[in-house]
Parts: structure tokens; sequence; C-alpha cells
């Protein structure tokens, strides 16, 4: 066979074909998303107000010094991360859990799947919407806090206290969200070997004991992938707060990105908005590239 | 024996009921809200400390007539599914041709692209929506749909998702085939393209879904009334006077309709597609 030549031949094709395949996406993928990312970092170093294009000068680091003494830019950041930090495990438990019910072959388990998975059906912004009404502070017009008199308990202003505003978004995105989840748990489940529990129940081990020693331990990779998109899902937390409370009250709704909208597109302060961007950027690239190794570390 | 059966059949019922119970508490909340869209508004509220507030009482369709008079849904249909279908057909070309390149041609660059994608997939799209709305700006793209179809044309988890896809096809294949005389993109249209329905089926779903949900970029963008989309459509919706649960509740059901029609229709695709981007990562 002369595979030399028609090597040689089947290369040059294939260069030409690779770069008629791969320049189109390239371009799109650079000028819409890594030309506006080095944008951002770039005008973080500016004065740059968006009623005033013709006064955009270089000023340094004076946006992060700003940043950095804005009690406002630190209770955006808390207020993200006590949702990433909260939000998290209950989400990936509940979606463990949901899992775990329906791991099983039975006459209408996928019922039960598409049951609770079905919140996923929906938009952010229809659940926003149909919570707000949930949550209605009256218990005359609220479904939860209806129930709640009915049980006996004080009704409670979800959304319009500063201390329970966060958590009832908390709550609300680990129900709308758990679905996801508890699909990817449910295939890493499937990668479990069924004669480990066999043997194990031989052995005399328990429900518990094998969720334990078996289930876990198996679900070790997608758990850790699981928690990585989960956080850094979290951390992009926009829509909720935007739809519910405004961020709102008291700034208990804050988020970062939600600080970056209202320092850039509503007040127009756009360089220094760019160094709330870049922050988040570097937090989020810090999150998820210590996530990675941790994965590719030990499996 | 027979103390094995029973509590076999005990622990199958335990299973059932616990389900059941849990499943229905989990839907609540999108019971009640089908039920008040068919209800009057008078007696949306109007039982609320009992079990009836979940059952639809007096239903009629008098909201959804309600939400179709005062929302141009035709309209805010069109402009949603007009800029889904431009990005998807689009998304599907370009991202495919990439990720097969990326798979199975030797270039130079490749490594330098694939660790590109590879890298611009941590990227949050929130970090770069200053910049990127000042682009649209310049372009004059702002309240076309130039600005909701064209920066996300190119996906790099879809880029990444077909490349998974190619390498598993076997290079004997494609050897085959440029024996017989077929350049590299022939072969990609007649041979790769027609075995790789099911890659072309979970890209399409996940990103229709992804932006049919979206809510945030056409917000900033698409800020003439009859541009909006549908998320933005039901959110101006709910703010505006006279404010009827009944109709608003209706207007959350009717936004949710294409995405339970695409999910009955493309169920299999789409869970496998969440579930294996779990294996794969």
């Amino acid at each position: 066979m002369s595979k030399t030549a028609k090597a040689a031949g089947k290369k040059k094709h294939e260069h030409v074909a690779a770069y008629v395949f791969t320049l189109p996406g390239m371009f799109l993928l650079l000028a819409f998303l890594g030309v506006p990312i080095l944008y951002t970092a770039g005008y973080s170093l500016f004065r740059y107000q968006i009623v005033r294009p013709d006064d955009i000068v270089f000023i340094g680091l004076q946006n992060y010094l700003k940043l950095f003494a804005d009690a406002k830019f630190w209770l955006a950041l808390k207020n993200t991360v006590y949702f990433t930090v909260l939000v998290v495990p209950a989400q990936c438990v509940l979606a463990l859990a949901l899992a775990m019910l329906v791991s099983s072959k039975f006459r209408g388990v996928s019922i039960f799947r598409t049951m609770y998975f079905s919140p996923q059906l929906t938009s952010m912004v229809v659940i926003s919407i149909l919570w707000i009404v949930l949550y209605n502070a009256n218990p005359n017009t609220g479904l939860i806090n209806s129930l709640l008199v009915n049980l006996g308990l004080e009704p409670i202003n979800f959304l319009t206290n500063e201390k329970t505003a966060m958590n009832s978004i908390i709550f609300m995105s680990a129900w709308q969200g758990a679905g996801y989840q508890m699909m990817i748990f449910l295939a890493g489940l499937q990668g479990i070997p069924r004669d480990q529990y066999e043997a194990a129940s031989v052995d005399g081990a328990n429900k518990v004991q094998q969720f334990l020693y078996i289930t876990l331990p198996g679900l070790r990779g997608t758990i850790k992938y699981i928690v990585m998109i989960t956080m850094i899902q979290a951390m992009k937390l926009f829509t909720q707060p935007y739809v519910m409370t405004q961020g709102g009250p008291k700034d208990s709704t804050r988020t970062l990105v939600y600080y970056i909208y209202t320092q850039g597109f509503q007040q127009g302060n756009f360089g220094y908005a760019c160094s709330i961007a870049t922050v988040f950027f570097l937090i989020v690239v810090i999150m998820s590239l210590s996530m990675k190794r941790l994965i590719a570390d030990n499996g | 024996m027979k103390g094995l059966k029973a509590a076999n059949f005990m622990t199958k019922f335990l299973f059932y009921a616990g389900n059941v119970i849990i499943g229905l508490i989990f839907v609540s909340p999108l019971i009640w809200m089908i039920s008040a869209s068919l209800k009057p508004e008078a007696l949306i509220f109007a039982n609320m400390n009992s079990i009836t507030t979940f059952i639809p009482v007096q239903a009629s369709l008098d909201n959804f007539a309600e939400v179709f008079s005062r929302l141009n849904m035709v309209q805010v249909f069109k402009n949603t599914f007009v800029y889904i279908a431009l990005i998807l057909v689009f998304d599907l070309l370009l991202n495919s041709i990439c990720g097969y390149a990326l798979a199975k041609f030797d270039f130079r660059g490749k490594e330098l692209m694939l660790n590109f994608v590879v890298a611009l997939m941590v990227l949050p799209m929130e970090a770069i929506m200053l910049p990127l709305y000042i682009e649209m700006s310049q372009l004059g793209w702002v309240n076309t749909l130039a600005a909701l179809v064209i920066p996300f044309v190119a996906n790099c988890f879809s880029i990444y998702m077909f490349r998974q896809f190619f390498c598993d096809i076997p290079d004997e294949l494609l050897e085959a085939a440029s024996i017989d005389g077929s350049g590299p993109i022939r072969t990609f249209f007649t041979i790769v393209m027609p075995i790789s329905k099911t890659v072309y089926a979970t890209v399409f779903i996940l990103d229709f879904v992804a932006h049919w949900n979206d809510f945030m970029w056409p917000f900033l963008v698409m800020t003439g009334e009859t541009k909006r989309t549908i998320q933005l459509a039901i959110q101006v919706f709910f703010g505006t006077q006279p404010v009827h649960y009944s109709a608003i509740m209706a207007a959350l059901v009717v936004s949710a309709i294409p995405m339970l029609i695409m999910f009955i229709f493309m169920q299999k695709y789409y869970i496998e597609g969440i579930a294996s981007s779990g294996i794969k990562g």
C-alpha cells in the first residue's frame, strides 16, 4: 500500500478541512467570549461612566481600592457566599435522597422520576413568580403561611424580612434544582455494580451500611462533579432576587451579579462595575479550577 | 419463606407510599399553580386552609383568554421561537463541525484550540455582560435579533459534547470513506452526520431549554415592548396592573407548555444529556 503518498494527500485535505471546520466557531468564541473578558478586566482600570463616553480615563487600581472599601460590595459577596454555602449541600442532599427513592426499577418509577424533575420544566422566572404568591405573608392568601397557621405556628414574612428573605430563596432554589442533580445521581448509581450489594447483603450488611460503604464511595466522582456545577450555578444567583425581592429587604438578597447589574446598568458606573465583574470572574475561575483539580486528584 | 415475602411486600408498600407522599408534596406548588390558573380570581384564595385549594373548582379557560387578550402571546412566542431556532441551526452546524475537526483531524493549533474551548467553559456569562452589551450597542445590535443570536451560536459545551461523541467513531469507517474517494468534508456530511443523530438531538434539547429559560441576557438587550421573549413578557406581565393572580398563574402555565411538549418528545435525549455530563465531567 502506498501509504505515505496517500497519507500526505489526505493530510493536505485534512488541513484545509480542519480550518474550514474550526475557524467559524473559534472566531465567534473569540469575538463574543474571549475578547469581552479581556475588556472586562481592561475597563476595570478605567474611569468610565456610560453617560460620559468622552471622559474615559485610565486610573490604575482605583476602582479596586474603592471596591474593597465598599460595604455594599462586601455585603453582596457575603450574601452570595451565604447562598452558595447553604444551597449546595441542601440541593445535593435532597437530590441524592430523591435519587435513592427512584433508583430501583419498580412499576411507575418513571412517574415519580418525572414528578421530582417537574420543577425543571418551568423556568426560574416562572418559579420565582409562583413562589412570591406561595410565600405571601398573609396566611389567608399565602399557601405556605396558611399551612404554618394550620399547624399552630406563627406566619412568617418570608420575603419581606431581611432575616428570612435569602433563606426563602435558598429553599425554593433547592426545590427547583434538585431534580436536575437527581438525574445525574441516577446515572452515577447505575455505575455501581449490583453484585457489590448482593455480596454485602449476604455478609449481613443492612441498608444503611450498604448506603454508607457501597453507595457513597461508589458515587464519589459524581458527588464531586455535582457539587462543582451546583456551586458555580449558585455563585451566579441573579434571577430569583431580581424577580422576587429586587435585592431587598435592606440589601439582604443583593448578590455579586446583582451588584454588577446595579452598578453597570442601572447607575451607569461602567468601569466600577467591570472591577466587580473581574473579582466575580476570578472567584468563579479559582473555584472551578480547584474543584477540577480535586476531581482529577482522586477519581 | 412466607415471612420473607410479607417483609418484601411491606418494603415495597413503604417505598410506594413514601414516593407518593413525597412526590405529591414535591409537586404541590405546581399543582396549585395549575389549579389556580383554571379558577375564577375570587376563588383562588378562598379555601387556603383546606386541601380543596388544590382542586380547580368552577374550572374554565377564562384566565387564559385574559392572558391572550392582555399579552400579545403570538408575538411573544414568535420572538422566542425565531431567536431560538436561529441559534440552534447555527449552533448544531458550527459546533458540530468544530467538534469533529477537534476530534478527528490532525492540524497545527489543534491543542491550542482545544485548551481554549475547555478554558472558556468556566467563563460565566455574567462576567462579560458589560463589555458584551457595549459591543452590541457599538454594532447597533441592541433590540435586534442579532444581539440575541450571534453571541450564542458558538458554544463551548456543545463543541465539547460533539467532540466527545465523534472521538468514539471508529477511524476505519472514515478511512474506508476516504479510500472510496470521499474528501473529509463530504465524509462528514454524508457519513458522520447521519450516524450521529443522538448527539445532535442531545445538544438540541439542552440548548433549547437553556435559551427558553434564559432571562438575563434578553432582559439586558431586548428592551423594546414588541421584542420581548417569553421570560421577559411573563416577568413584565406579573408587574402590570390590574394584578389578577388567576391570569398570572395562567400566564405561567402557558409559558411552560412548549417546554412540556419538548420534554414529552425529547425526554430520552434530555435526560441522557444531563446524565452524561456527570459521567464525562
